[in-house]
């Protein structure tokens, strides 16, 4: 019946309640992606309001040091301090079009939650946003922004209180206000036609990455690193660049403390590196889970990437072998979080800095090549005050 | 008993059905023999036995919290395999779980361990009917009845397609959202029960907690009255828990009986 999208991953696997939800979904997505007056307003957003295009700097200390071309492609500086804001655009647009009133939305870091309160609050929409209770312990800043932008942030209890109960509680949601309701996902993940949506709304990244590399190096880079929870910066950045076989795509999840799991929980998220194939969110995809298939809790030190599965896209590129995954742990991340901040001057988000840590342990090996441009999906003043208390030695209320 | 033959069963006498719900090992493994003889005795003519999932989207906050406490008390597949062919009833089991878990343990295995643990069929609330070909030809292979959700968003279309692939009985969701006992039927109940043509038994579920609704239900036209949320709740309390599960049975086949057809 339903083709498999991306390999055998993919699929909606959902309450009968939302089927035919994705389906207006879907159809509403293929009435106006390319739809004039929509790509005008879209355009006009993603200039005037999130600051668009992002450069695409020479990292020319970082090179240096490592011996070979580092580029970042600078979504840090998008309006809100992440590549989020480029989704819940296209996405809230799309609502409005659609008829929508109300927008839910997941957020891990917050910062999903931030790029949707302020799309929501610029468009009108009623916006409610569920968080882990344990993210929102640890992200107190982008709770009180959301807030400030007129969001409703409902924290959730159940379960392991980060991003995937909080994707649950917004399906429920959804599943209960289905009529007037936009479920505004955050990531590549979910089901079809999610992924899809939110890849295409977040390729202006890649992109523009095109562009701005053929004037700066007359030549796309050997190599593209960025980091990988669900994966939509990853995607974002990687998909205009697919059919490219000579540029090498590594997706960088998160090592953790350890890529070790215990009875419940993964010392990690990396789903793509260790996780099986298994049924998460919607979507048939590589998740970590135990022998029975319960979803494991995941761990990282940074919350846009604590996710016990991966964007289905993702898993098929890695299968093939399009793409190569790998990891770094929390110690690396956050080394590398400080050594970009010295450096070059630029703090980059803790999730960010798996990509770059990536590339700090990899670039003596050759694997990267001679030309290497790093997604900076994100700035790092959100993680302050997480990488002051590390710092202080309280690691334990971190685990 | 399977399923079909309890309901011709019912049908004979001019009843309709009580479905109970509960979460097999909550509150732990040991708890779930007493409390499904104890609705059978209520009245229940079929109880489901949910396996639970770390993740159940289709569920609120009484099932999720159900989940966790039969989780955290060990239960997992293979224990509830054999926690159900252990059990010794006479009505019709249903499984209803989460597709990862069946996925997982693998299709062709899960129903085999279906039917080798006395169970009758099986629900899978987060599996549409376009992805779930390979279980719909599986539970066939070995006589398991496949019993498919229908909400009263669903199409036209969506419905014929169901109606065509599920078996045993279709469980029509009463109003958009998630389980959990609310104290009004919603009036949508009534008109997806005229929508939906079909001699396979119509049963109604998602927030029917007392005799009084299930009346109001059997009324309208449902072959069987699903209660589950307000079955957990005495579970959570953990006060007098089999008399009063028993009790709320009792209840609320009276008030299915008392409908006027």
């Amino acid at each position: 019946m339903t083709t498999p999208l991306y390999g055998k991953y993919g699929g909606q696997f959902v309450p009968e309640i939302l089927m035919p939800a994705l389906a207006e979904l879907e159809e509403g997505y293929q009435r106006y992606k390319d739809d004039p007056e929509f790509l005008k307003e879209l355009d006009y957003y993603l200039k005037d309001f999130a600051g668009r295009e992002t450069p695409l700097y020479f990292a020319k200390n970082l090179s240096k040091k490592y011996g070979t071309r580092i580029y970042l492609k600078r979504e840090d500086l998008v309006h809100g301090g992440a590549h989020k804001l480029n989704n819940t655009i296209g996405q809230s647009l799309l609502a409005k079009y659609m008829g929508k009133t109300r927008i839910v939305a997941e957020t891990g870091a917050g910062q999903h939650g931030t790029a949707t309160a302020m799309t929501g609050a610029n468009m009108g929409f009623e916006t409610v946003v569920y968080m882990g209770a344990k993210d929102i312990e640890r992200q107190l800043m982008n709770v009180y922004r959301m807030k400030l932008m007129g969001t409703e942030v409902h924290t959730v209890e159940s379960g392991s209180k980060t991003l995937k109960d909080a994707i649950n509680e917004a399906l429920r949601d959804w599943v209960t206000n289905v009529e007037n309701t936009h479920y505004l996902i955050g990531s590549v993940v979910g089901p079809h036609p999610y992924p899809m949506i939110v890849r295409d709304f977040q390729s202006v990244i890649g992109n523009e990455v095109k562009e701005q590399i053929m004037e700066k190096e007359g030549r796309y880079p050997d190599s593209i690193v960025a980091c990988t929870g669900g994966g939509s910066n990853a995607m974002g950045i990687f998909h205009p660049f697919i059919e490219e076989n000579d540029v090498k795509l590594f997706a960088v999840e998160a090592g953790g403390s350890g890529m070790t799991t215990t009875e419940h929980a993964a010392l990690h998220s990396a789903s793509l590196c260790v996780g099986e194939d298994g049924v998460l969110h919607g979507a048939r995809t590589r998740i970590l889970q135990d022998k029975y298939g319960q979803i494991l809790e995941s761990h990282s030190i940074s919350a846009g990437l604590d996710y016990s599965g991966v964007g289905p896209e993702l898993a098929n590129l890695a299968d093939i072998g399009r793409l190569t995954p790998r990891h770094a742990d929390d110690d690396e991340a956050l080394e590398a979080f400080h050594e970009l901040s010295r450096m070059e001057g630029i703090i980059p988000a803790l999730e960010s800095s798996h990509a770059l840590a990536y590339v700090m342990k990899a670039a003596q090996s050759g694997e990267l090549g001679d030309l290497v441009v790093i997604n900076l999906s994100g700035r790092g003043d959100k993680d302050l005050e997480t990488v002051i208390k590390l710092e202080q030695g309280v690691k334990d209320e971190y685990p | 008993m399977n399923i079909p033959d309890k309901f011709s069963e019912l049908r004979s006498r001019g009843e309709s059905a009580l479905i109970a719900y509960v979460c097999a090992g909550d509150p732990t493994p040991d708890a779930t023999e007493g409390i499904v003889q104890a609705l059978i005795h209520g009245g229940a003519d079929i109880v489901e036995l949910g396996l639970p999932f770390s993740d159940p989207v289709a569920d609120g906050p009484t099932i999720q919290a159900a989940s966790e406490r039969a989780l955290s008390a060990g239960m997992n597949s293979d224990r509830y395999f054999d926690l159900i062919g252990s059990l010794d009833v006479e009505v019709p089991l249903v499984c209803m779980t989460y597709y990862n878990l069946i996925f997982k343990r693998g299709i062709e295995k899960f129903v085999h361990d279906c039917k080798d643990a006395g169970i009758s069929g099986i629900i899978v609330p987060d599996l549409p009917v376009e992805e779930s070909e390979e279980l719909a030809e599986c539970c066939v292979k070995n006589s398991v009845d496949f019993i498919f959700l229908i909400a009263p968003t669903t199409t036209e279309e969506r419905i014929n397609m169901i109606l065509e692939h599920g078996s045993g009985f279709m469980y029509l969701v009463s109003r958009v959202g998630v389980t959990g006992a609310r104290s009004d039927v919603a009036e949508s109940t009534n008109k997806l029960l005229s929508r939906v043509k079909t001699d396979i038994p119509k049963a109604v579920g998602f927030g029917i907690s007392n005799g009084k609704q299930a009346k109001e239900v059997v009324e309208d036209g449902a072959d069987a009255v699903i209660v589950g949320s307000a079955f957990v709740d005495i579970i959570a309390s953990g006060n007098a828990v089999n008399a009063r599960l028993e009790a709320l049975a009792k209840e609320l086949k009276d008030g299915i009986l008392a409908a006027k057809r």
